[in-house]
């Protein structure tokens, strides 16, 4: 028993537990970085009728860039398309209601890394609201301005005709509630959410589209959900 | 307090010293840094908050400097410590067979740490790392994607569930739990009554 090995492995000796588990808590959480959105998205995808339940808020964070959140008016507001259009438009609540109303599942990529899985969204396509005020040849990109000033951003044209880009008004079978952009908010799930313009007053038709709100900050004009803003190769 | 107590188990009444002034100094520090920054961030975080409050700007950066200042305080009550504290941390580090049978639910004599408490001190002091490294990469992610990982969020939100785990188990014990929850006079005034610590941490030899 006088052996060096011998008196390691004896069970009375105290052991240096403390600090493994130290450095492989912080170990684990530091290549976590690397694994954590992979195994994260695994599990919440397997249950994610439990966590869209279990987390508050479904998942969801609300970004605001002003003091004040904007409020809704169904009286006032309006959604007014202008730019190079032959005949500017100005929607009320009602009317944009009115025109054909579209529903789709989605999944909301935020690009900080949250994802919040199949958002049930109803709404109107862009084209058939710009239809109504007949863009010229000369407009080849959309303004999309926010009732939080000033927050603007832009898509191309190529980019808004995307099949599942909509001007949502509903979400999850409700009215959109305020937090996410009511009356309506643009939804493109393609790109990550700085994208999707929320509380929308007006879209114009713009010749070009050049940098909003977001991409002012450093982040990327087009903003595809895991090919941009530094994701992907 | 004169003459030591260690030798009179469950017979003479009197208190015994259990945790240094500056022991407390970084637990108090630590406390107030964690829940000033949990009210911020799950202002953050929660939709009905954030709505409540509204000024995210202002929240993130209160947010954001509160966790520098206390990563910063925390360093100072460490390097002010000094020797005293090392000591705190071999203590923390080492388990002996009591320990392990402790944590097996079959009793096993404690020291003035039971396995518990070990575990629970060192995974607090591996998750500060943790919130200081995530929460800078969120911020300076949003200047730079050389910073931005698509985990960082992941992680930071990950770390803040399971400490309020163990903050709802430590509270529990701590304020609730009527065995145990002597120890809070340890932590705040920073002594504990002889029989009690006997019978807790039997293998403790206080002062």
């Amino acid at each position: 028993m006088d052996s060096p090995t011998v008196t390691e492995h004896d069970p009375d000796q105290p052991r240096r537990y403390g600090r493994r588990l130290f450095l492989a808590t912080v170990a684990g959480g530091l290549t976590s970085l690397y694994w954590g959105k992979a195994a994260w998205d695994h599990v919440s995808g397997a249950i994610s009728p439990v966590t869209s339940a279990v987390l508050p808020g479904g998942g969801w964070r609300i970004y605001t860039i002003s003091g004040n959140m904007p409020v809704f008016d169904p009286a006032s507001w309006r959604l007014k398309i202008g730019g190079l259009v032959e005949q500017p438009v100005s929607l009320s609540y009602d009317e944009l209601r009115a025109l054909p109303h579209v529903e789709q599942v989605s999944t909301f990529h935020c690009v900080t890394g949250w994802t919040v899985n199949n958002v049930h969204w109803g709404g109107v396509r862009i084209g058939d609201v710009l239809d109504r005020a007949r863009p010229k040849a000369s407009g080849h990109a959309l303004r999309f301005v926010s009732m939080e000033v000033p927050y603007v951003d832009y898509l191309t044209m190529p980019q808004a005709a995307l099949r599942d880009v909509m001007l949502a008004y509903e979400m999850d079978g409700k009215p959109l509630p305020q937090e996410h952009g009511a009356p309506v908010r643009l939804i493109i799930p393609e790109m990550y959410g700085y994208k999707n313009v929320k509380w929308l007053q007006g879209i114009d038709v713009v010749p070009q589209a050049v940098d909003g709100y977001w991409e002012d900050l450093g982040y990327d004009r087009n903003a595809w959900v895991g090919r941009s803003n530094g994701y992907g190769a | 307090m004169g003459r030591p107590l260690q030798r009179v188990r469950g017979v003479k009444p009197g208190y015994v010293r259990r945790f240094s002034p500056a022991e407390r100094l970084l637990h108090w520090v630590n406390a107030a840094g964690f829940f000033f920054l949990l009210a911020t961030g799950l202002i953050l975080y929660l939709p009905r908050l954030s709505m409540l409050v509204s000024r995210r700007q202002l929240i993130q950066s209160l947010h954001f400097w509160a966790g520098v200042g206390w990563l910063g305080a925390l360093a100072v009550v460490v390097l002010l410590g000094g020797r005293r504290l090392l000591a705190t941390a071999r203590e923390l580090d080492t388990f002996d067979s009591d320990d392990l049978r402790w944590l097996r639910g079959r009793g096993g004599p404690q020291g003035r740490f039971n396995a518990g408490q070990k575990i629970n001190a060192v995974l607090t002091a591996a998750f500060t790392i943790l919130f200081g490294v995530s929460g800078l990469l969120l911020w300076f992610g949003e200047q730079d994607t050389r910073y931005r990982f698509a985990s960082t969020v992941v992680l930071h939100d990950g770390l803040m569930y399971v400490s309020l785990l163990l903050l709802v188990g430590h509270l529990y014990l701590a304020l609730i739990h009527p065995a145990t929850r002597h120890a809070l006079r340890g932590m705040t005034l920073g002594s504990v009554d002889a029989d009690w610590a006997a019978r807790h941490h039997a293998k403790w030899k206080p002062e």
